[in-house]
């Protein structure tokens, strides 16, 4: 512990940037200042304003959707009898999904010690916590008077009653309040020692204050340390099943009905699969424009985007398996209704859409299996938009096909979204793109910390071990 | 000679996590007790250099994961058993297997919200305030310098010979804190 070394990394093998996490050249000072002056000294960027004004367009898309629907009711949207469950349910579930992504990166590799989630953690909580947000409007806005809330929560009331916990729905509240109270923490401890470093380095005294009560006297305390990092890897035990269990409780709001082709015990794997699918193409979605608007090549790299491709690609394997299994178990059970299920996404009016998915979630993803269009940015990006539409389909196609043919085929009926459903979805986009843009604008979008603990070990120590100062908790 | 006022502590500068170390192990070694490390990323053996082994944190997560737990139960079998009993799909009222989900959230709920409080808490933050704000080059401890601060409570202290012990140690540089 006690040899010289100097912070500057010194590679003793030759730089192979297939394999970096982090690319050779810097030191603690220089990643300081980089990820720092993002938020601190460098110029907006033009494109920056160009994005932030679309996406505030689009916001106020929603604001005006939401505003008519408080006026009107949700009888602009298209839901009807037989399908109660249009947009809204389908959004929520999207939404959601890509939520997963984040704390799957945040805490589950923290566990499994993957040290490349370094430079992607952070940006993917912001992405979980705003994605958790939109996906929150839609199931209010779907109850039609949504000032009343609050009669969702446990709370004496004069009307006597309580919620009904033996209902998925109710289950839905704690859990998606859970999430997004754990998301929030997550993100926010995170960023207090690098909330830190903007206060020591922001020249303008007004983003001192505001940076300094953020970080709350933060000083890098050797006991703050051990405990910060006590509580950090706490949290990740806990955010683990807390991830797990959030997409399997939504898919308990499918699975626990008796409707066909809801009716299933692979729902809940199926649905965490899909969940992290969908989340990390989102991540990749927005890791390519970041880090090449940004010039974050350095800390983002093709390792970084290499090993998001790979899970992706193992987790759409899962993903296909599910919708595998949905078709073999409507035939195997021998159900009328779960095989005239299957066989009306397949012939059905929908079936473009089913087709269309299995297009975009299994088809296109195979092309992951080649290295070289996993390190084709382009490419990468061009999947990942795929699969996010995608992924969107396949919820359309679970709520919608299920629904509109059920076991009476006098109650069969057809579910058309108004363009208020489609300026609701483009404006909860707009929602989450502007959150996203004014994060990257205020915060650091890398964990300044964590790639400051990452350098060490990135060069070979003279002694011939690595240091890994921030790989494990330094209590006990 | 701890009975100065003026002074709160002195802090001396380092340019690498190994030497932190190196230099808190040897003033724990030199009987110094009253001292704390502040680096820009959390390094290995540096908390129990300066002496410090272990956080009661784990037992605050687990005690306020077992609170939530247990109010959420209660919670649930207070309104669907005593207050508001209901019978749905002709389950029992304490039909505990619909009331795992719930429960299992409230337990990460609390947990989680103890793990953060009380790491907050313990650390003492928020403080608006603190002496080691006072030297000028501390701002770099968030960015790329490693301080190791001996307090002038410590018995031990003595302005001038904790001064030359911490140059000997090869600090960059020593300085006085003001209170």
């Amino acid at each position: 512990m006690s040899e010289e070394k100097g912070p500057r990394v010194e590679m003793a093998t030759p730089f192979d940037p297939r394999a970096a996490i982090l690319a050779p050249g810097h030191t603690y000072a220089s990643i300081t200042d980089k990820i720092s002056a993002l938020v601190l000294t460098r110029r907006t960027p033009r494109g920056w304003f160009l994005g932030f004004t679309i996406a505030f367009l689009l916001l106020m898309l929603l604001l005006f959707t939401a505003a008519y629907l408080l006026a009107t009711g949700v009888g602009i949207w298209g839901v009807t009898v037989p399908v109660g469950w249009g947009f809204d349910i389908i959004n929520f579930v999207w939404w959601i999904g890509i939520g997963h992504a984040g704390t799957l990166i945040s805490a589950i590799l923290l566990l499994l010690r993957q040290r490349w989630r370094t430079s992607i953690n952070r940006f993917a909580e912001a992405m979980t916590l705003f994605a958790v947000a939109c996906a929150g409007l839609y199931p209010l806005l779907h109850m039609g008077r949504p000032w009343l809330f609050y009669w969702l929560l446990p709370y004496p009331n004069t009307m006597g009653t309580w919620p009904q916990p033996r209902s998925p729905l109710v289950w839905d509240v704690f859990a998606i309040t859970t999430y997004a109270t754990v998301s929030f923490l997550f993100w926010f401890i995170g960023l207090i020692p690098d909330l830190a470093t903007l206060r020591d380095r922001a020249r303008r005294r007004f983003w001192r204050i505001l940076y300094g009560f953020l970080a709350m006297g933060w000083r890098g305390s050797a006991r703050h340390w051990a405990r910060y990092e006590m509580a950090y890897l706490l949290l990740a035990g806990l955010a683990t099943p807390l991830v797990v269990s959030v997409h399997t409780v939504v898919s308990f709001d499918f699975a626990i009905s008796i409707i066909p082709g809801w009716h299933a015990t692979i729902f809940p794997p199926y649905f965490v699969a899909g969940a992290i699918y969908s989340g990390f193409a989102m991540v990749v979605t927005l890791a390519i424009p970041l880090r090449k608007f940004y010039e974050l090549e350095d800390f983002i790299t093709m390792k970084h985007l290499d090993n998001m491709a790979k899970i992706m690609l193992a987790t759409g394997l899962i993903v296909g398996y599910g919708y595998m299994m949905e078709a073999f178990m409507a035939w195997y059970s021998g159900n009328p209704y779960e095989r005239y299920m299957i066989l009306n996404r397949l012939r059905g009016p929908y079936a473009p859409v089913y087709w269309a998915l299995l297009v975009c979630n299994v088809g296109v993803l195979q092309a992951l299996w080649s290295a070289r269009v996993r390190r084709n940015v382009r490419a990468l990006f061009a999947i990942a938009l795929v699969v996010n539409v995608g992924m969107w389909l396949e919820r359309f196609v679970i709520v919608v096909t299920s629904l509109h043919r059920d076991f009476l085929p006098s109650s069969w009926g057809m579910y058309r979204p108004t363009i208020f459903d489609w300026t609701m979805f483009l404006g909860s986009i707009g929602l989450f793109l502007t959150l996203m843009f004014l994060f990257i604008r205020l915060l650091p979008v890398i964990s300044i910390f964590e790639m400051r603990a990452l350098l060490p070990e990135t060069a070979p120590t003279p002694g011939g071990g690595t240091m890994r100062p921030a790989e494990a908790p330094t209590t006990s | 000679m701890s009975e100065r006022t003026d002074l709160y502590g002195l802090l001396a500068e380092f340019d690498a996590p190994e030497k932190v170390v190196a230099a808190a192990q040897r003033a724990y070694a030199e009987g110094y007790r009253q001292m704390d490390a502040y680096t820009p990323f959390p390094v290995e053996g540096l908390a129990e250099a300066i002496g410090f082994h272990r956080t009661r944190l784990p037992m605050i997560v687990l005690l306020g994961g077992l609170f939530g737990g247990a109010l959420g139960y209660a919670l649930l079998y207070y309104a669907e058993v005593i207050d508001y009993p209901l019978i749905v799909g002709g389950k029992p009222f304490h039909s505990w297997p619909a009331f795992i989900p719930i429960v299992f959230e409230t337990t990460i709920f609390f947990a989680a919200l103890s793990a953060v409080l009380g790491m907050l808490a313990l650390n003492g933050l928020p403080m608006p305030y603190h002496p080691v704000f006072n030297v000028p080059r501390f701002a770099l401890a968030s960015r790329d310098r490693f301080f190791l601060l001996i307090e002038a409570r410590d018995p031990k202290f003595d302005r001038e010979a904790t001064r030359r012990f911490l140059e000997a140690l090869g600090a960059d540089g020593v300085w006085e804190v003001e209170p």
